[in-house]
């Protein structure tokens, strides 16, 4: 299925992703583009996924994040998984026989994860998990679970698969990603091998689970840079077939000024895209702090379009089946999950500050 | 790479990475992740600087909190990594 033949905002209407279209997306090998070869990836480029995000962003957000979660898991196990994990894990993320659920968040932790209160107890050679994850995109489905919890009061990440004991309640109707499956999920003592601990206890939020958020950053970041650009091509398309008293939208000097500033922000969020994805794949040092940058504006990029374009459509815009609306619900979504742009914010300015502190290096 | 690298050398632009990451001075010996200055985005940051500075991959394996949560324990770990 390519994406000019996704029913997007029938799956938005009916806040369902049909699974012939997540069996679609794994036999296009979306779920292993940047994955190694010898682990059924296709050992692409950041660049490469990076395209593919947008490409997709631009139709249909809650396939991005479909996308974006089994990237997000895979990527924490190909960095931090051992030799075994790899050949375990990966080959079934790469093919969809497994779909990922990324369970941090809580009632009680969310920009702040430390604070989660999931417990992991070695108990005869096993480990129980005991918690309750709030917002799990795809968690309706996920049969495998990278859960942040704590074991020894230490932060760790656990693999859970779906089965006895995981219980989930769907999510309906939020504002925005309406067909991605989000659920809150329980883990009622659920007993998983030693071999599920994903790093030693102590690197689960601060290497595990920031790996995993890191390469979601960037999948979210070339979403939204689709997604404005999406804004833009129909607001730009509206505008000029659109007359009112016989003169055509686009003649109108207000309504072109604000088609180019959508038009700026969404090549510059673009623009900051290309730089991260060129960083990630030079394994250079800003790379991380590139990545913030890049789904910092591109979130921003997207709202500001989603909401310019929702305007210069009028009531086209706000039709239940309008691309820019449902965009508008998307794109605020993008301000808050992967660091919300206020913690973005934080992030940037530390990064730039450091330059300018006592010893500091450029 | 660099084998033989200078134990001072080292130890110093540690520090001084460390030292511009988390916005405070910390001793050798002190443990700057118990102390919560490491940040989720800082700690991928340090792996990055240690593997682009020093030329080495850090493994699943070198992931030990000994290795990691003191100036001083780190260079101990690059001066182990890049012996060779
Ligand atoms: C559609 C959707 C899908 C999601 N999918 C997942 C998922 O798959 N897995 C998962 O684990 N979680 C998921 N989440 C949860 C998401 O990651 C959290 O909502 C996000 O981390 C923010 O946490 P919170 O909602 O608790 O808000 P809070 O952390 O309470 O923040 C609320 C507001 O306060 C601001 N704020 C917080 N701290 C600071 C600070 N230090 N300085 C300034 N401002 C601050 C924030 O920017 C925000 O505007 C999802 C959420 C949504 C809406």
């Amino acid at each position: 299925m390519r994406p000019d033949e996704f029913d997007a905002s029938g799956w938005d209407e009916r806040g369902v992703l049909p699974l012939e279209m997540r069996e679609a997306a794994a036999r296009a090998g979306w779920f292993g583009v940047d994955l190694p070869a010898e682990h059924g990836g296709k050992g692409g480029t950041q660049a490469e996924l990076g395209e593919l995000c947008a490409e997709i962003g631009a139709v249909c957000g809650s396939v991005r994040a479909l996308i974006t979660v089994q990237g997000m898991v895979s990527a924490a196990i190909t960095r931090w998984g051992t030799a075994e994990q790899r050949s375990t894990w990966l080959p079934a993320l790469a093919a969809g026989e497994h779909l990922a659920g990324f369970a941090a968040t809580e009632s009680g932790a969310g920009t702040e994860l430390s604070a989660v209160d999931t417990r992991f107890e070695v108990t005869g050679g096993a480990i129980t998990v005991t918690g309750e994850k709030r917002w799990v995109t795809f968690g309706q489905q996920a049969t495998a679970f990278l859960v942040l919890g704590k074991l020894d009061g230490r932060l760790a990440t656990v693999l859970v698969e779906a089965g006895p004991g995981v219980s989930t309640v769907p999510v309906r109707g939020q504002l925005g990603l309406r067909a991605a499956m989000i659920a809150h999920v329980r883990f009622d003592g659920v007993r998983v091998p030693m071999g599920n601990l994903v790093a030693s206890p102590g690197f689960g939020l601060s290497h595990v689970a920031a790996t995993a958020l890191d390469h979601g950053r960037f999948t979210v970041a070339w979403g939204c840079a689709g997604m404005a650009a999406a804004c833009v091509a129909d607001a730009a398309e509206h505008t000029v077939r659109r007359r009112q008293a016989a003169v055509p939208l686009a003649a109108h000097q207000v309504v072109r000024s604000t088609l180019a500033r959508m038009a700026v922000d969404a090549t510059a969020a673009r623009g900051l895209c290309v730089a991260a994805a060129r960083a990630r794949d030079a394994g250079e040092l800003d790379a991380v702090a590139g990545t913030v940058m890049a789904k910092y504006a591109a979130a921003r990029a997207a709202a500001s379009a989603s909401q310019d374009a929702v305007q210069l459509l009028g009531s086209a815009g706000c039709a239940s089946d309008s691309r820019v609306g449902r965009f508008f619900r998307d794109a605020k979504v993008m301000q808050i999950i992967e660091g919300s742009d206020q913690v973005s914010e934080l992030h940037i300015a530390d990064h730039l500050l450091r330059k300018y502190r006592v010893g500091g290096m450029t | 790479m660099r084998n033989g690298l200078p134990a001072d050398e080292v130890r110093g632009q540690l520090l001084a990475f460390v030292t511009s990451l988390v916005d405070a001075e910390p001793g050798p010996d002190e443990d700057y992740f118990e102390l919560g200055l490491v940040n989720s985005l800082a700690a991928l940051e340090l792996v990055t600087f240690v593997e682009h500075r020093f030329g080495i991959t850090v493994r699943v394996e070198d992931l030990d909190l000994d290795n990691f949560r003191t100036v001083n324990r780190l260079t101990g770990f690059v001066l182990g990594k890049t012996a060779g």
